[in-house]
C-alpha cells in the first residue's frame, strides 16, 4: 500500500501558511473574470482612461534617455527623485514630509506587509477596522497576530470602541485604518473622530497606521486633514500611485519616523533588494509633468464619480428596502448590508451562474462575520454595465428571499 | 492521431480543467498523437473545431457543459468522436437526482436522500416540508446541488436549524438540492479505464480536518490518500463490483470515476460518479494508475482503443 500525501513538504511549512487554502470564492472568481460577467468584484483602477500615448511618450523617454539606470538595481530607499514626487503628492493632501522620511515599496501592499514584519510577534494584537481591507488582513495574519476589531458606522472608526478596549486593558501593538473613502465600506473618517482617534493614540503610544490611497479620488465636499498631519510623530502614512496613475508600475510608499523607515528599509532589502528602476522612473517621470498628472486624475475622478452615481442610482431603483448601502463621496467602493440572514458567500455561485460578482462581504473580517455583507466595485465596469449588474444582483435577491421565506414559513 | 483535448470552460471547475487537460496533451503527445489543447471558455468551439479539424475531441473538462452532455451533443451533432460516456448518458451521471434514481432502480446501494426543487420552495411553499426531509433522512446529513462537482455548494449539517441555510448554498449551484443521509465510514473513489472497464487499485481519501470539501480537494497536503484503500479483501471486492455495476447502470464509458463510502460495516454505498475525473497531478486517477505500475499515457492508450473499438 502507498500512502500519498500530494504535497510531500506538508509537515514542513510554517504554521503561519495554515490558512492558506483553496476555495469556493476563489474559483467562482475565475469565471467571474470571464467578459460576459459584470464584475462589481475587483476593484480595478480604470487604467484605460490614461492618456496612451503620453504613458508611450514617458516610456519612452526613460528607456531612451535612462536605459541604463532603467535596467540596473537601485537602492532599498528608493530613487530620491521619486520620494520627492511622493512628497509632493503627499502635500496635495496637506502631508509635511521630508524625502528621507519615505521607503518606496512595491505598492502600498508590500508596507504593510515590511509593517507586519517589523511590528507583529505570534499573538499579538492589532487593531483594525470591521471591515478592513482584505489585502492588509491577509498580509498581516502571516505574523500571526490576534485582531482587535473595531466596528465602523458612517463617521468611521468608533473609537469609543478602541477605547474601551484599552480601559479594559488591550494594548494592540497598532491601529491600522484607511481614513479617506475605506476599502471595502466606502466610508471616511470624519473630523472629530480623526481628532479623537490621533488623541487617544498619542495618549496610549500606539502608533496609528494610516493607509490612504483614494484620498485624491475625492468627488464632492472638502478634504479632512490626514491622520499623519494630525499628529507626525505617531502616525505610519501609506501612499500609492496604483490610484492616481496606475497599479501595474507597483508604486506605493510609507512615511515614517526615520527609525521606523531604517527597518522599513532593512525588511525591504532583505525581502527584494529595491524596487523596480524602470517604473520608479517611469512613475517619477509620470509627475514631473504637472499639467499632465492633474489632467489624467482629473479625468479619472470623474469617471469614477459618474460610475459611483450609476451604481447608487441603480441601487436605489432596483434594491429592495432591507438592504441599506453607504453612500462614498469618493474612492471605488459601496459596501451593502442585506438582510441578516442573508449569504453572500453561498450566494455568490448563483450570482456568477446570472453574470454578475461582487466580493462577499466575510472577506474583510477576520473572524468570520460579514455573511450578510457585500463590496460593490464600480470603478472598472461602465455605467450601462453598472446598471445591469446591479438589476441582476437585485433580481437574484429578490429570489433569495422568496427562497428565505419559503424555508422559514413566513 | 490528431486529437484536440477539450478542457478550461466556463465552470469554477475551470482552472482545474485545464490542469487535466494540459497533463491529457502531454500523455497523448508522447504516444505519438498530435494532441492540442482546446479551451472554449476562451474559443468558439465549434469554429476552432473546423478550423483544425480533429480526429477526436479528448474530454477534459469538468462540471455543467463539459460533463453534462452539452459538449457531447454538440459533438454528436458535428460528427466529432469523443471520449468517455455518451451525450444522455452523462445527463444522467452528472445529474445527482437522476443518476441516483438510476442507481436505485438497477440495485445499486446509494445513501437514502430526498430532493428540493428550487423552484418549488420559491413558488410552491416547499419549503413547510423540509421537517418531512429531516424525519425521512435523518441526521446528520448532506446537502448537496443536484447538478456541480468538485464538492461545489455541499454542506455537511449536523442541527437542523442548518438546514435552510445549507439548502440556500446548494440552490445557489444548480436548481435543485439533494440531502443525502450521512454515510460514516472511509470515504474511496474506484476508477475503471478501457474498454471493458478495468478497475484501477482504490484509492481511500482521508481530508487531515474535518469533510472532502473543495478546500480539502484543492489545497495540496490537505488531505491523505491510501492506494489501494485500506479496506478488507471482502469490502475491496464488494467496491470493485459496485463500481463496475454502477459504470453499467449509468452506462458509463472509456474512463470514470465512481466515488463510495464504505461504512462501519464494510458496506459500500455510491455517492456519486464523474464521467471526465480530474487528471492533474493531485487527482485521484492517476494516482490509482502509478500505483499499477501504469503511466498516464499508458492510461490514455486504452482509453483511445475503447473509443476505436467503438467506432
Amino acid at each position: 500500500m502507498a500512502e500519498f500525501s500530494i504535497d510531500r513538504f506538508v509537515d514542513r511549512y510554517a504554521e503561519r501558511t495554515s490558512g492558506m487554502s483553496a476555495s469556493e470564492v476563489r474559483a467562482l472568481f475565475a469565471v467571474a473574470a470571464r467578459p460576459e460577467v459584470v464584475s462589481l468584484a475587483g476593484g480595478m483602477p480604470y487604467v484605460e482612461a490614461l492618456p496612451a500615448r503620453a504613458v508611450l511618450e514617458v516610456a519612452t523617454q526613460v528607456l531612451g534617455e535612462l536605459g541604463p539606470t532603467a535596467l540596473q538595481y537601485g537602492g532599498g530607499q528608493g530613487q530620491l527623485a521619486l520620494r520627492d514626487r511622493a512628497v509632493m503628492l503627499m502635500a496635495e493632501e496637506g502631508v509635511d514630509a521630508d524625502p528621507a522620511d519615505v521607503v518606496i515599496t512595491t505598492g502600498a501592499q508590500q508596507a504593510l506587509d515590511l509593517l507586519g514584519k517589523i511590528f507583529i510577534d505570534p499573538g499579538d494584537m492589532i487593531a483594525v477596522e470591521a471591515p478592513a481591507y482584505v489585502g492588509a488582513l491577509t498580509a498581516f495574519a502571516a505574523y500571526q497576530p490576534r485582531f482587535l476589531t473595531i466596528e465602523l458606522d458612517d463617521e468611521g472608526m468608533i473609537v469609543e470602541q478602541l477605547e474601551r478596549a484599552i480601559v479594559r486593558g488591550e494594548r494592540p501593538t497598532f491601529v491600522y485604518t484607511v481614513p479617506n473613502f475605506g476599502n471595502p465600506a466606502g466610508v471616511t473618517m470624519s473630523g472629530r473622530r480623526r481628532d479623537q482617534l490621533v488623541a487617544l493614540c498619542r495618549e496610549t503610544g500606539i502608533p496609528i497606521i494610516e493607509d490612504n490611497p483614494y484620498g485624491l479620488l475625492r468627488f464632492e465636499g472638502e478634504p479632512l486633514p490626514c491622520l499623519r498631519s494630525l499628529d507626525p510623530r505617531n502616525v505610519i502614512y501609506l501612499g500609492t500611485v496604483s490610484k492616481t496613475f496606475s497599479p501595474g508600475v507597483r508604486v506605493g510608499w510609507a512615511l515614517a519616523d526615520p527609525s521606523v523607515i531604517q527597518r522599513l528599509v532593512l525588511a525591504k532589502e532583505a525581502a527584494d533588494l529595491c524596487g523596480s528602476n524602470l517604473t520608479m522612473l517611469l512613475t517619477e517621470r509620470w509627475f514631473s509633468d504637472d499639467d499632465r498628472w492633474r489632467t489624467a486624475l482629473a479625468g479619472l475622478v470623474d469617471t469614477y464619480r459618474s460610475r459611483r452615481d450609476a451604481m447608487l442610482g441603480a441601487l436605489d431603483e432596483h434594491f429592495p428596502s432591507t438592504a441599506a448601502w453607504t453612500h462614498p463621496s469618493g474612492g471605488f467602493y459601496v459596501w451593502v448590508t442585506l438582510p441578516d440572514w442573508s449569504d453572500t458567500t453561498a450566494m455568490l455561485a448563483a450570482a456568477v451562474e446570472r453574470r454578475v460578482a461582487y466580493v462577499p462581504g466575510t472577506a474583510f473580517y477576520p473572524d468570520g462575520r460579514g455573511g450578510d455583507r457585500m463590496r460593490l466595485a464600480y470603478c472598472y465596469p461602465t455605467e450601462d454595465r453598472i446598471r445591469e449588474g446591479v438589476a441582476r444582483l437585485a433580481a437574484l435577491f429578490e429570489d433569495e428571499e422568496r427562497l428565505y421565506r419559503s424555508l422559514h414559513g413566513s | 492521431m490528431r486529437i484536440a483535448v477539450l478542457a478550461g470552460g466556463r465552470t469554477p471547475e475551470r482552472d482545474v480543467s485545464l490542469r487535466s487537460g494540459h497533463r491529457m496533451t502531454l500523455s497523448l503527445g508522447e504516444l505519438g498523437h498530435e494532441a492540442w489543447l482546446l479551451d472554449p471558455g476562451e474559443t468558439q468551439l465549434v469554429e476552432a473545431l473546423g478550423e483544425r479539424p480533429p480526429d477526436l475531441c479528448w474530454l477534459a473538462l469538468h462540471g455543467k457543459e463539459g460533463e453534462d452532455g452539452t459538449v457531447q451533443r454538440l459533438l454528436d451533432l458535428l460528427e466529432i468522436a469523443y471520449t468517455g460516456t455518451a451525450a444522455f448518458d452523462c445527463e444522467v451521471a452528472f445529474d445527482k437526482v437522476l443518476a441516483k434514481d438510476a442507481l436505485k432502480r438497477a440495485g445499486v446501494p446509494t445513501p437514502p436522500w430526498v430532493v428540493i426543487e428550487g423552484w418549488a420552495l420559491r413558488d410552491l411553499g416547499g419549503g413547510a416540508a423540509l421537517g418531512k426531509a429531516v424525519e425521512r433522512i435523518g441526521l446528520p446529513c448532506v446537502v448537496k446541488p443536484s447538478r456541480s462537482g468538485s464538492a461545489l455548494g455541499v454542506s455537511f449539517v449536523e442541527r437542523e436549524a442548518d438546514l435552510p441555510q445549507a439548502v440556500m448554498a446548494a440552490l445557489s449551484f444548480s436548481g435543485a438540492a439533494l440531502i443525502e443521509a450521512k454515510v460514516e465510514g472511509r470515504e474511496v473513489a474506484a476508477a475503471l479505464a478501457g474498454r471493458d472497464l478495468e478497475p484501477l487499485p482504490i484509492v481511500e481519501i482521508v481530508p487531515k480536518d474535518g469533510p472532502y470539501d473543495y478546500a480539502a480537494r484543492y489545497t495540496a497536503g490537505a488531505t491523505e490518500y491510501f492506494c489501494p484503500a485500506r479496506l478488507s479483501d471482502a469490502a475491496s471486492a464488494a467496491v470493485g463490483e459496485l463500481a463496475g455495476k454502477t459504470a453499467g447502470a449509468l452506462r458509463l464509458r472509456d474512463l470514470t470515476r465512481v466515488d463510495l463510502m464504505v461504512d462501519t460495516n464494510d458496506r459500500p454505498w455510491v455517492l456519486e460518479v464523474n464521467v471526465s475525473p480530474g487528471m492533474t497531478e493531485t487527482s485521484l486517477v492517476p494516482m490509482a494508475a502509478q500505483v499499477q505500475g501504469r503511466t498516464l499515457s499508458d492510461l490514455c492508450d486504452s482509453v483511445l482503443r475503447s473509443v476505436a473499438m467503438r467506432a
